[in-house]
């Protein structure tokens, strides 16, 4: 086969563990021309307050942008299913010119007689800044006439990555926190942040929580109301998930409401007990931390006999990782550790510096880590790395199989809950469900990778 | 609150859907560099690129994904802040350099988006400049189609490419009689190769653009495949001018502005032929006749023999159908397509709905209903999902025809949904759905006689076992 060539200027954005000096580039813009895998601004805003089931979510701009994410992910509601429209004010070429802030403001006026949201978002895209709208003082006075809050998101697409948008939602939900009723709220109680309810993984965290004693007064923003974030700010604690995505929002109301902080992650045993844990100890109540070892007691008795089986027969299989921000990676990696695999690929879209420096020392040696990866080099370490088993999203998922490569979604379009100790139990099912396929021995490349020589390819991959 | 919970008690059920004016709901149209970067997949070697933001390729990337389920791969001159103020020239070159550089193309397409062309980027002046200053290098050819999406849908996406394929590459050839042109509009993969092996029998050669029949349901690879295999050739799309016709489907082109077929015409002399797609019997029966005439051939057994079986399955299944009433919508020339078969088989098309807005749906339906069927129907373009919903509700079809998007209204009126079109996001094997042809209208006549007589069947206390 002859090699896949990767671009020089990737280069740097490309590291295989071992001795090597760790000279990696990230955090930057992509390459025009490589085909980045990742999306744009407007997306990372899109994605953060996605899941606020009774705001409504109007995108400013011509037809695309709201188009392509009409109910796009599996982030569930227990009650309003508003965020599940898609709402545009569809600019055409006659706003363009002549500007598109009347045509925002009666989109605005009559969605919300139409659907009486508890408060807007609106998404500014590509053009709107261009043509010179003032979405800020059309959603003032919208605000004004209907007595809610509209809150404009800066997310025009080319303002940075997918990173500053999740920043200028964070600063959209800023100006919601601090506005509800505080009274009540426990001082064991906290927010969890980045968490969007995938399949309801928000219902089983939550779950955890009651069961510690520990409440919680919002998820921000899987399932989430707006009168739940404007209480957010009477919560003792913030447990970050997701690092990239809602880290703005605890540093803001870590700086406003002097609430403090801590990292989770609810991928994997592992991470999810440490979560929990770590929680606890914050609160160093004798009855939440009981109550916290009772419960992962428990949960680990009923799910790992479990992941056993599977493990049988997923032992020694290499997986390749690649999604959207590092922080998943590492719980990725342990939660396939736990299942008897080696990750071999791992890589992100929006990873940090810090973000890969963890990610080396976590990962076994001749493991390629990959920052911003496009479709060919994804291809290419797949095959050299002779990976069974592709995690990532909707775009890397025919890489995988035209590979003969089995796939897990682990991205927000997925229906399966894979977060929390129940999750694990899907997650390692949904791994041996593709792994164990019977359809790979019909699948003819399969052969090919696997008589391929890594170490006489270009050397590229072993810099 | 899990999941099982949420199912009986919250669902998209709970939505009540009113039409808005300014605003647009639940959008049945897409933008126009999708239609763009779709043709310029059917184009062999080729690598479509769109001259804008980030987002825009991986969204419709991500969009073509779900449906056709094979590696989609869409480059983008990846606008920042700084391209955005100094214009996109410089990233434009990179882009174009770094595809080269990775994919060896045979061909790149490049798209503008609303962003490229609202800064007023001069994408053909820059495409030329690069070509000029990198003549040693092997530069393949650039295609440049302007597709800012606040002008029409991904329908104006795809024709404006196809046609700035064709602008740049046709030239004067040697004419050969043997040599057609068909350019299909958006059809599926199935479609096209049905297309093409109806050429081949009566003993033709086709240049179809675009052709995505393989690169976009393509097998499984025996090797790697950078850009996938399939697609037509740029050296026979540079012949286009030799052909002696080209056939256009199309019902709602407007007559007025140039094609594709009408442009090979006007500079090469190349006959031009439109016709609507090849749906349902008549219109199969006019495209086989024009091959026919073409050719100098009898149309073949097989096909008589097709039309033979469709008509056997018509009769036997005609009671289930016939006085039914459907509602419609997708693309313009889809939705004149199905109106047109199901006319022919006693299902009235009383919605017929578009997010296109060519101005010749309403005709083009009236064209191929019974005139005595005209005053219930009602032709709705510019539509949002809104608006259909709420015209479907009041005219309370038996039957939705179209593509996945018209999923929620469906499960919401508890009207069964015919899955046609794209985008295919909640089955498989979308791209494989037949549409054209004598078995394309077979196959969508068993779909919806079975939906009919599926619906009979679960309704009733009897639960009968024959049906």
């Amino acid at each position: 086969m002859k090699a896949i060539p990767i671009l020089n200027e990737r280069k740097q954005h490309i590291y295989e563990t071992g001795d090597a000096p760790f000279d990696f580039q990230c955090n930057r813009q992509s390459l025009a021309g490589s085909i980045s895998q990742r999306a744009c601004v407007f997306c990372g805003s899109r994605v953060v307050l996605y899941p606020i089931a009774d705001a409504l979510h109007l995108v400013h701009g011509p037809i695309g942008c709201a188009a392509y994410t009409w109910d796009i992910r599996g982030a569930l509601s227990s009650g309003e299913q508003l965020h599940r429209m898609s709402f545009s004010t569809d600019l055409r070429e006659k706003e363009v010119i002549f500007g598109g802030e009347q045509k925002l403001y009666h989109a605005l006026t009559e969605l919300i007689d139409t659907y009486a949201p508890k408060a807007a978002f609106v998404y500014s895209t590509c053009i709107v800044g261009i043509i010179g709208d003032d979405v800020t003082a059309v959603c003032r006075r919208v605000s004004r006439e209907k007595g809610i809050p509209i809150l404009p998101v800066h997310s025009e697409g080319f303002k940075g990555t997918k990173k500053d948008g999740y920043k200028a939602a964070c600063d959209a939900l800023s100006q919601l926190l601090g506005s509800g009723e505080t009274q009540g709220i426990s001082p064991t109680s906290i927010n969890i942040l980045g968490e969007f309810n995938i399949g309801g993984e928000a219902w089983l965290i939550r779950d955890y929580y009651k069961r510690m004693g520990v409440e919680v007064v919002s998820v921000l923003t899987g399932d989430a109301r707006i009168n739940d974030i404007r209480r957010a700010h009477g919560a003792s604690l913030n447990v970050v998930q997701c690092s990239g995505a809602m880290t703005f929002l605890a540093e803001i109301m870590k700086a406003r409401f002097g609430i403090p902080y801590i990292r989770a992650s609810y991928f994997g045993i592992e991470d999810t007990a440490s979560a929990l844990y770590d929680v606890a100890a914050h609160f160093s109540d004798d009855g939440i931390q009981k109550r916290t070892e009772g419960l992962i007691r428990d949960r680990i008795k009923a799910v790992v006999p479990q992941l056993k089986r599977f493990r049988a027969d997923l032992e020694g299989k290499r997986a390749a990782v690649y999604v959207g921000g590092a922080f998943k990676v590492f719980s990725l990696i342990k939660a396939l550790r736990q299942l008897g695999m080696q990750v071999v690929v791992a890589g992100s879209q929006t990873g940090t510096a810090e973000d890969y420096a963890l990610l080396r020392d976590l990962c076994d040696p001749g493991t390629v880590i990959l920052d911003d990866a496009n479709p060919l080099e994804l291809s290419r370490f797949a095959i050299e790395k002779r990976a069974d088993l592709f995690i990532g999203g909707v775009k890397e998922r025919p890489i995988a199989y035209k590979l003969g490569i089995g796939f897990c979604d682990h991205n927000h379009e997925r229906k399966t809950p894979l977060a929390g100790f129940e999750g694990m139990l899907h997650f390692a099912r949904e791994i041996h469900t593709t792994v164990t396929s019977p359809v790979w021995q019909f699948v003819p490349f399969r052969g090919e990778a696997a008589e391929l020589n890594p170490t006489e390819s270009d050397p590229i991959g072993k810099r | 609150m899990n999941a099982l919970q949420m199912k009986n008690g919250y669902s998209l059920q709970q939505i009540s859907v009113a039409p808005t004016v300014s605003a647009t709901q639940n959008a049945c149209k897409l933008c126009a560099p999708l239609g763009a970067a779709l043709v310029f997949k059917g184009i062999r070697g080729a690598v479509p690129l769109l001259h804008g933001s980030q987002g825009c390729s991986t969204y419709i990337r991500r969009y073509l994904i779900s449906h056709f389920k094979e590696p989609v791969d869409i480059a983008c001159s990846n606008f920042g802040e700084h391209t955005a103020v100094f214009g996109g020239g410089v990233n434009l070159k990179v882009a174009i350099e770094n595809i080269c550089r990775q994919y060896e193309p045979s061909l790149i397409g490049v798209a503008t988006t609303c962003l490229s062309e609202t800064i007023g980027d001069d994408v053909a002046m820059l495409i030329k400049q690069y070509c000029k200053t990198h003549q040693e290098g092997n530069v393949p050819p650039i295609v440049h189609a302007s597709t800012p999406s606040y002008q029409g849908t991904h329908m104006e996406g795809f024709h404006s490419a196809v046609k700035a394929t064709i602008a740049h590459l046709a030239a004067r050839g040697t004419s050969d009689p043997s040599r057609i042109n068909i350019f299909p509009g958006m059809l599926s993969p199935a479609d096209i190769r049905y297309v093409k092996e109806a050429v081949s029998a009566f003993g033709l050669k086709a240049m179809v653009l675009p052709d995505y029949s393989r690169t976009l349901d393509g097998g499984l690879w025996e090797s790697y495949q950078r850009i996938p295999e399939g697609g037509t050739s740029v050296e026979s799309i540079v012949r286009a001018g030799d052909a002696a016709i080209s056939i256009e489907f199309g019902h709602t082109l407007a007559q007025a502005d140039e094609t594709s077929a009408t442009y090979l015409s006007r500079c090469f002399g190349v006959q031009a032929v439109r016709l609507g797609f090849p749906m349902g019997i008549r219109h199969t029966d006019a495209w086989l006749q024009v091959l026919a005439d073409i050719s100098g051939r009898p149309i073949p057994g097989d096909y008589r023999e097709q039309r033979g079986r469709l008509l056997d399955t018509l009769v036997d299944g005609h009671k289930h159908v016939n006085t039914m009433r459907a509602a419609l919508y997708g693309e313009e020339d889809l939705v004149v397509g199905l109106s047109a078969f199901l006319a022919e088989i006693g299902i009235h098309p009383v919605i017929c709905a578009s997010g296109g807005c060519s101005h010749y749906l309403e005709k083009a339906v009236r064209d191929v209903v019974p005139e005595s069927w005209h005053g219930e129907i009602r032709v709705l373009d510019n539509a949002d999902f809104a608006a259909i919903e709420a015209a479907v509700v009041e005219a309370k079809p038996d039957l939705i025809i179209g593509h996945s998007k018209g999923y929620a209204m469906s499960r919401r009126l508890g009207t069964p949904l015919i899955r046609v079109g794209f985008p295919i996001h909640d089955r498989i094997g979308g791209p494989r759905i037949l549409h054209v042809g004598y078995e394309g209208a077979m196959a969508l006549f068993d779909r919806i006689a079975n939906a009919l007589i599926e619906r009979r069947q679960d309704t009733s206390e009897v639960g009968y076992t024959y049906m």
